[in-house]
């Protein structure tokens, strides 16, 4: 990000933007940025929180008018509000899931369907509310990407999307599976859950969760050189990697 | 929150890893008052309209936004799984504010909009590998007589 607003500032177009890790645009000296403390994929703060995402707005806009350059890195004043109740009292499961009528180690693909069934509505609800859904980056309907994910499970052949590598479709479609399962838990009742306690119900109590961390080592040990690529670093996030 | 001492400690390390050199000079371009200017949003959030290509892993190119386009029809797909996609999920205004940039035009406290916007990747390029996109896009952007860029990390 610093790096782009310096090229595009030494094109004659005066920037200002967000920081996100202060001690790197500390490092990376753009022209002028206003530091945030919020989470990492939040940088205006918090959904739906229109009052905190315009001071946000207005402050780094504001950058624009100093004079005293060349390099400007302010640090805004608020904190992004807790995101529910879970977060101020520390639970961690923001969804509970019944137990899935399937074993999910014998047939993980069905856990998954088992646990979509109980989430559909909430799904829907969430689409309803956005006016469509970040799902879909990889082509294939919900049902089409779970049976595509559980055949790489098993071992056997699995065709990839029409116009997509199987690297690629491995990529989509588990971030189609992780985008449905998160669109729909912030949907449920009593408002969206912490950033960090949903990334743990995901990843560390949902099927799904399970069955990409059950894919890892399969793709890290395939042959498919961008499959591996995919094991190391873009299929399980870092903090949830302790789970493989 | 992003203070890095919440952060856990795997987070931590890889974000204090990451090699952070300055590059040569310090551009700084002044203008007019906010109120005159003509604002762009230029996002490294990954983020385009679903009928545009996704981005690729250390993708260099760019998605051009167009300045009507609605929050609901963007999707992402940036290749780090390290951060929070709920945000967005439920309001695409916490990474791409659109909304707030049209409520500070209607008011008068920045002067336009951009006709586009621009979209990039930002990850697993180093800063060499993004200049020519970069300068490609400021060349747009003074097209379009933008004297205000917006980046946005996510």
């Amino acid at each position: 990000m610093s790096a782009v607003a310096h090229y595009i500032e030494e094109e004659g177009v005066p920037t200002t933007g967000i920081s996100l890790v202060r001690e790197n645009t500390l490092a990376m000296r753009p022209p002028r940025a206003l530091w945030v403390s919020f989470e990492l994929g939040r940088p205006f703060g918090a959904p739906h929180d229109t009052g905190l995402q315009g001071r946000t707005l207005r402050a780094a806009l504001a950058l624009l008018e100093r004079t005293d350059g060349p390099v400007i890195l302010e640090d805004f004043g608020e904190d992004a509000p807790p995101s529910a109740p879970e977060e101020m009292e520390g639970l961690a499961c923001p969804v509970p899931l019944p137990r899935p009528p399937v074993d999910a180690t014998s047939d993980p693909v069905a856990a998954v369907a088992a646990e979509m069934a109980v989430l559909a509505p909430w799904y829907e609800l969430a689409v309803t509310g956005r006016g469509g859904s970040t799902v879909g980056l990889c082509g294939l309907n919900m049902p089409a990407a779970l049976a595509f994910l559980g055949t790489l499970l098993a071992g056997d052949a699995a065709p990839p999307a029409q116009g997509l590598s199987l690297a690629q479709t491995v990529r989509f479609a588990t971030e189609d599976l992780r985008n449905w399962y998160l669109e729909a838990a912030s949907a449920r009742p009593g408002g969206s859950a912490a950033p960090r306690a949903l990334a743990d119900w995901f990843w560390g109590e949902t099927a799904a969760g399970r069955l990409i961390l059950r894919l890892h080592p399969v793709c890290a040990a395939s042959p498919d050189r961008a499959l591996r690529a995919l094991a190391r670093g873009a299929l399980v996030p870092r903090t949830q990697q302790h789970r493989i | 929150m992003v203070r890095l001492l919440d952060l856990p400690e795997v987070e931590r390390r890889h974000l204090l890893s990451k090699a952070c050199v300055p590059l040569p000079g310090e551009p700084f371009v002044t203008g007019r008052p906010l109120r005159e200017r003509r604002v762009a949003i230029v996002t490294t959030a990954g983020l385009h309209r679903r009928d545009q290509p996704a981005f690729q892993i250390a993708d260099t190119g760019y998605r051009v936004l167009p300045g009507e386009v609605a929050g609901r029809d963007l999707v992402m797909s940036h290749t780090s799984v390290n951060f929070d996609r709920t945000g967005f999920q439920q309001d695409s205004n916490v990474v791409f504010p659109i909304d707030r940039l049209r409520e500070l035009e209607a008011e008068g406290a920045i002067g336009s909009i951009a006709a586009y916007h621009y979209a990039l990747m930002g990850a697993l390029w180093e800063p060499p590998e993004i200049e020519a996109t970069a300068r490609a896009i400021a060349g747009f952007l003074k097209q379009d007589q933008v004297d205000a860029a917006l980046l946005v990390p996510v």
